[in-house]
């Protein structure tokens, strides 16, 4: 069988695809096709002459071949320093095998290539920081994504994450109208408490357009309406858009170039609509990453920056501490020790570091790092997507342990996580490993200390 | 033979190397591009320059990055290593006094126990490499066959050099020997991994510049390497 009826080269654009992709419990029909699908050598062979070009190839060729990336990898020390975990392994195995090949491998071959750059890489790049030549093989990984998903082989969770964005322009089946309900539904809940607050949709020409993660409305929308409360008692006038409010990329961790396009064009299409002196994005890495850092480049932008000038929350909670918007009740600093968990895609790959101790100096009395931190912070143990994988939940409780003990020897029991990924992932740490930590988004804690003046407060009756 | 390998030979080899290299930069640069790389290479210059520069130079300053603290060991063994290769036969008596004889020009030259010492120097620390390459399970999963020749390619005029010098059984048979595999080294250069010679620097300012326009650098004071 040639192609599958789930499983396919095909991406997912319709919602009947889509319908049939969810209803197959965990993706078994699904993988049990995968095994039985062909490899198209011709058209892997001309993806890789048209785009595997001097940068890659030169990275692949000059490779010392030296070793100095496997302390880098903490997949590679989470495995009980396993060799085949080496990422130049990792990547001279995949894409150096497929290349000497000229394309012509099978699909034993493929699936293995599948497992290699979903179960053994979250592309958080700590590798590329640590050779002495700049080979980045979280990139060529995030290459060889691209390569995979185009024939085929991709895991399920992510075929129908990359499919929702092609339909929904969302990580999740949210319409523009659950959107705005949501919107509307919030600022109600929390009008009474929050006197003139208001989440204002499709407002032009606001200071800021506040964009999301889809997880947010449909599983957290209390999160919206903190970010609404901080704006609020900070003076911000904002907005959100009803269309092109999502920020994250699923098609990004599936190598679905094209539904990224497609994501990133539907939040500049509403930053040129509403016109916003600035973007800010919610407390989510890999959302940061898509849409701020590689999303012009999709789209097409010369300029390599978004049409208007975009910030992670990070940034604003910074600034507001900075200038006073936001005032932290010094008798609610947070007492006991507290440390940081540094996303990859914002603060390796975005260099946002300094906004982070910067945040920690105003609320917190003990702050303590983790080691190493900042750029060279390891990663989560769940970004890639592969938190979100089935199939690989094992590899990535196992990767979760270099976190867990990077926790462990700071003393804190609080983690303060302003990234999805970074925030789920602990969340499992906990679950598989039972530590005693506990972990926090900015929003509620900042909620939590904040000076709320007089006239934010309900009058009484 | 002495006249054949240090005349045609060698500006054959020479030629090779800088046409091999010049080929290697063109079709690097024209390789770039900058929407696949997701690299503005040519908007935002000035970060980019800055970027490129400062991922050059702390690499090649011996415990300048994380890197290179985190193997201490091994960081000393390269800088050695690459040190010596490169300045021993340049700065060496012996071939400036070809120099001068030859062009009529001649660079400083080191003393010729230095020289000696370098020379030893690199044997030596090949030794180690091969050693680790061996020894370590990390490093030997990686290691090809190749990896062997091209050190061996590298390495062999040192040996042969030292050998000719010292005289250690027939000075003409290791003095050519010597300059054959000075010759195959320089042609090596281009078209072998060892053609990191050029291309490290091409690559680290690629993703200097990579991280100094977009991870970061038009925010912060640039990576922390």
């Amino acid at each position: 069988m040639p192609e599958g009826i789930l499983c396919n080269k095909q991406v997912v654009d319709t919602k009947e695809k889509l319908n049939a992709l969810l209803a197959d419990k965990s993706g078994k029909q699904y993988y049990a096709e995968m095994k039985l699908l062909d490899v198209d050598t011709k058209a892997l062979w001309a993806t890789l002459e048209k785009t595997c070009r001097s940068r890659l190839r030169t990275w692949l060729e000059i490779c010392a071949h030296c070793g100095m990336c496997a302390d880098s990898c903490y997949f590679y020390l989470a495995n009980d320093k396993d060799p085949k975990q080496v990422p130049s392994y990792k990547i001279q195995s995949t894409l150096g095998e497929i290349i000497k090949r000229k394309g012509k491998v099978d699909n034993d071959f493929m699936r293995m290539v599948m497992d290699t750059a979903w179960s053994k890489c979250s592309c958080c790049n700590r590798c590329a920081t640590y050779c002495p030549f700049g080979i980045d093989m979280g990139v060529m990984l995030g290459y060889v994504r691209g390569l995979c998903f185009a024939q085929g082989f991709v895991p399920w969770e992510l075929k129908i994450g990359s499919g929702m964005h092609r339909i929904y322009n969302a990580q999740m089946d949210i319409t523009t109208e659950d959107w705005v309900d949501t919107c509307e539904w919030m600022a109600e809940e929390y009008e009474e408490d929050w006197p003139g607050l208001e989440i204002p949709v499709d407002k032009e020409n606001a200071d800021i357009i506040y964009t999301v993660n889809a997880r947010e409305p449909k599983h957290y929308p209390e999160d919206l309406a903190e970010a609404a409360i901080l704006f609020h008692l900070a003076g911000e006038n904002w907005t959100v858009p009803s269309q092109g409010w999502e920020e994250t990329s699923l098609a990004m961790f599936a190598g679905d170039w094209g539904a990224c396009k497609i994501q990133v064009e539907s939040v500049y299409a509403a930053m040129d609509r509403l016109k916003p002196k600035r973007m800010v994005v919610t407390e989510c890495g890999h959302a940061y990453r898509a849409t701020v850092i590689e999303g012009p480049y999709w789209a097409g932008l010369k300029s390599g920056k978004t049409p208007v000038e975009s910030f992670h929350y990070v940034e604003w909670v910074a600034e507001a501490l900075r200038t006073g918007k936001l005032k932290i009740d010094p008798a609610k600093r947070i007492k006991e020790p507290v440390t940081y968990q540094d996303s990859c895609n914002y603060v390796r790959n975005a260099g946002l570091g300094d906004c982070a101790r910067e945040i920690m100096s105003y609320v917190a009395e003990d702050f303590r790092e983790m080691r190493p931190c900042r750029e060279h912070n390891f990663c989560c143990g769940g970004g890639g997507g592969l938190n979100g994988i089935g199939l690989y939940r094992q590899q990535r409780n196992t990767a979760l342990k270099v976190k867990r003990d990077q926790i462990l020897a700071t003393g804190a029991k609080m983690v303060v996580a302003p990234c999805h990924n970074c925030w789920d992932a602990i969340r499992d740490l906990e679950e598989v490993y039972k530590i005693g930590i506990r972990w926090t988004f900015l929003k509620p804690m900042l909620l939590g200390m904040v000076e709320v003046p007089e006239h934010f407060k309900p009058q009484e009756e | 033979m002495y006249e054949f390998v240090t005349g045609p030979l060698a500006w054959l080899s020479f030629g090779i190397f800088f046409i091999g290299l010049l080929y290697r930069l063109v079709w690097y640069i024209r390789g770039l591009n900058w929407q696949m790389d997701r690299v503005t290479y040519s908007v935002n210059v000035a970060y980019g320059i800055r970027g490129a520069l400062r991922s050059i130079f702390f690499w090649l300053v011996p415990f300048g990055t994380h890197s290179w603290r985190f193997y201490p060991g091994f960081t000393i063994l390269v800088f050695v290593f690459h040190i010596c290769l490169l300045a021993t036969p340049i700065f060496l008596m012996g071939h400036n006094v070809l120099l001068l004889e030859r062009f009529g020009f001649s660079l400083p030259t080191l003393p010729e126990g230095l020289a000696d010492v370098m020379t030893l120097a690199v044997i030596v620390a090949a030794v180690f490499i091969i050693l680790r390459r061996i020894a370590l399970p990390e490093v030997r999963i990686l290691t090809k066959p190749y990896d062997f020749l091209v050190l061996a390619i590298a390495v062999a005029p040192f040996l042969t050099g030292f050998l000719a010098y010292h005289q250690v059984g027939s000075y003409d048979f290791w003095i050519v020997a010597h300059v054959l595999s000075g010759e195959i080294m320089l042609v090596a250069i281009p078209f072998t991994k060892l053609s990191h010679f050029l291309l490290f620097f091409l690559s680290r300012a690629q993703l200097g510049m990579d991280y100094g326009i977009k991870r970061g650098g038009m925010k912060n004071k640039g990576m922390a390497w």
